[in-house]
């Protein structure tokens, strides 16, 4: 029994002395239940909506004030042209615009029934999903009230069209976060550990003894990574495509250069994880536990951004991931072009070369 | 550049980190083509001075030279024309003999047609030519030691750098490898090596004893025993590594 005991206090004492498998091991539990206890909300709050009023009158008027007093929307973009709908939905901000036919008052009244436009963002089945049941419920309880006042029942005839993903497959929204998930985890998991290897073999050693600039080491290791990274992504939209029927309406060029700038990313937090860890073990569990869970819980791939609560919005916004995923939704689904996506690319890239430049210097830094 | 005939050479070459002094003004020559232990204890700061010579660490201050070239501005020139075998073993496991031969000749700029003849060359030496496809995971220890201080010299670099290279190898593999020394030596290799096995210092041209960050002594293994009146190595060792207790017993 004493031996036994002893046996477990040494286990206990090989626990203690890591401080970085402690972080994760206490640090672990704390964060996953903060992070999907305020992430993982099925209710949409504040969703951005524009309205195109045709008619204008005190019904529209009252039925506009019922949808953005609900706490479920916000008023974006006032429009006022049909033909300005697909851009303000190309930008990307609104989830949901709504129509208001021509002399809506007027026919409710006189003929009984009137139309109204719900179109919304399906390239993210979910949110669209919901926002059309917040809105379509919205309307229903107007329409009850408006049968106290009058003799007849008034129909308001709601329309939804469900825009870049008509059928609501889920799949539509996986493939692109799928392709995120993927090339992190090629990139950056596999990076890190296949440096921390060449440490723990004492090889590294050696190549930095030998003619090989640092640089090149760096380069020479991620290389093989960018190409098994970009097959891996290639095989992904093959199969959407053919098995799933997910669409690729955009550029292929733009995809792949953003993939490239993405990988980049994604390799130079490689790099940086390889430089803090002394084994493969540590470097594996560091990049699982600090780029897999934001990349699956704050970059938009599951749960909407714009539903979470705020501190975790503005984290989101250094999560890769992230712009990512707006970009690549926005070229496979809206097939749109880097002139609505610029700004995403931008940051994209301006975190590539921050990523870059901080990896490459704390490698150098380690050699001294 | 110093005059010819050194191969490396130290003055007052030091190292702290923070407050802990790991080198301490060490000063040395190794002349070419001269085979120099380089002695001490675990701890006694040999990797540290072996680390600032190969260009992995920037000294405190001092000067030193290795190949002519100055370890603190030229260190490019400097792993140009030395090899390197650290303490810890230093080949591809998962890759073949003839896979590491190549990989490490590509990396010191060897063509492939050297690459070629110089696999040829060394596996006959060696005797491995059974082992070419072998994976080096699948070789025994010695072996693979054979073969990495081989491939560490496939270049032939001015001086090869032997980091402790015959740790865990029974005395037989022992002696082997450092035929291969003596082979290199002969060749005009200058070799550095460190070790802790006091028989293999007698191998050595000259040697010096680091102690707590400094060199206790340099000479000749004859002039060593002369001095400190012992009749081995190991004596020596003992008598400057804990001078006091000696004189106890």
């Amino acid at each position: 029994m004493k031996s036994f005991r002893g046996f477990i206090i040494k286990e206990f004492y090989h626990i203690f002395r890591d401080k970085r498998t402690m972080l994760i091991l206490f640090g672990m539990p704390v964060i996953q239940l903060v992070l999907f206890g305020f992430a993982i909300r099925n209710e949409i709050t504040d969703a951005k909506i524009s309205i195109v009023d045709h008619s204008n009158d005190y019904i529209t008027l009252e039925i506009k004030q019922k949808l953005l007093s609900s706490g479920y929307f916000l008023l974006q973009d006032d429009i006022d042209k049909d033909s300005d709908i697909e851009a303000v939905f190309r930008k990307g901000v609104v989830k949901e615009v709504i129509v208001f036919e021509q002399e809506f008052a007027q026919r409710l009244l006189r003929d009984g029934s009137a139309h109204i436009q719900i179109i919304a963002d399906a390239s993210d089945p979910n949110t669209a999903n919901m926002l059309i049941g917040y809105t379509s419920s919205i309307i229903q309880d107007y329409q009850k009230s408006l049968k106290n006042q009058s003799s007849f029942l008034p129909q308001i005839l709601p329309e939804v069209k469900l825009l870049y993903n008509p059928e609501l497959k889920s799949v539509f929204m996986f493939v692109p976060g799928l392709i995120a998930l993927l090339l992190m985890l090629v990139s950056a998991l596999m990076t890190s550990i296949t440096i921390t290897r060449e440490k723990e073999l004492g090889t590294m050693e050696i190549l930095l003894v030998s003619p090989l600039k640092p640089f090149q080491i760096i380069v020479g290791k991620v290389i093989p990574y960018l190409f098994l990274s970009f097959v891996n992504t290639a095989t992904v939209l093959l199969l959407a495509r053919l098995v799933f029927g997910v669409p690729f309406n955009g550029s292929y060029g733009l995809f792949f250069f953003e993939a490239l700038l993405f990988v980049i990313t994604a390799l130079s937090l490689g790099i940086m994880i390889s430089t803090i860890s002394k084994t493969q073990q540590t470097a594996m569990m560091i990049a699982l536990a600090g780029l897999m869970l934001p990349v699956i819980i704050l970059s938009g791939f599951i749960f909407p951004v714009s539903s979470m609560p705020w501190p975790l919005q503005v984290f989101s916004n250094i999560v890769p991931a992230k712009w990512f995923l707006i970009i690549v939704k926005g070229i496979m689904l809206k097939g749109i072009g880097i002139e609505y996506l610029w700004k995403e690319t931008m940051i994209l890239a301006g975190m590539s070369l921050i990523f870059v430049s901080v990896s490459i210097k704390k490698f150098k830094i380690r050699l001294q | 550049m110093n005059e010819p005939g050194y191969a490396i050479r130290a003055e007052q070459l030091t190292k702290r980190f923070g407050d802990f002094i790991a080198v301490n003004e060490i000063t040395f020559d190794v002349k070419q083509g001269e085979i120099y232990g380089f002695l001490g204890a675990n701890g006694a700061g040999k990797t540290t001075a072996i680390r600032m010579l190969i260009g992995l660490l920037s000294p405190s201050s001092g000067i030193a030279t290795v190949a002519g070239f100055d370890v603190y501005k030229e260190t490019e020139n400097i792993k140009r024309n030395i090899g390197y075998m650290s303490q810890r073993f230093s080949l591809y496991e998962d890759l073949t003999v003839k896979e590491n031969i190549r990989f490490y000749g590509g990396v010191y700029g060897l063509s492939s047609s050297e690459i070629r003849d110089k696999t040829d060359f060394l596996l006959k030496k060696l005797e491995l030519e059974h082992a070419r496809n072998m994976l080096i995971s699948s070789l025994p220890l010695g072996w693979k030691q054979k073969l990495a201080f081989s491939i560490a010299v496939i270049h032939d670099p001015k001086i090869v750098f032997l980091d402790e290279p015959t740790g865990g190898v029974d005395p037989i593999t022992r002696r082997q490898f450092w035929n291969l020394i003596y082979e290199a030596s002969s060749k005009g290799v200058t070799v550095f090596v460190t070790t802790h096995y006091m028989d293999e210092s007698e191998y050595c041209d000259r040697v010096s004893i680091m102690v707590d960050g400094r060199i206790a002594a340099l000479d000749t293994p004859r002039g060593l025993k002369r001095i400190f009146h012992a009749s081995s190595m190991d004596e020596v060792f003992l008598k400057l590594a804990r001078p006091e207790k000696v004189g106890d017993i």
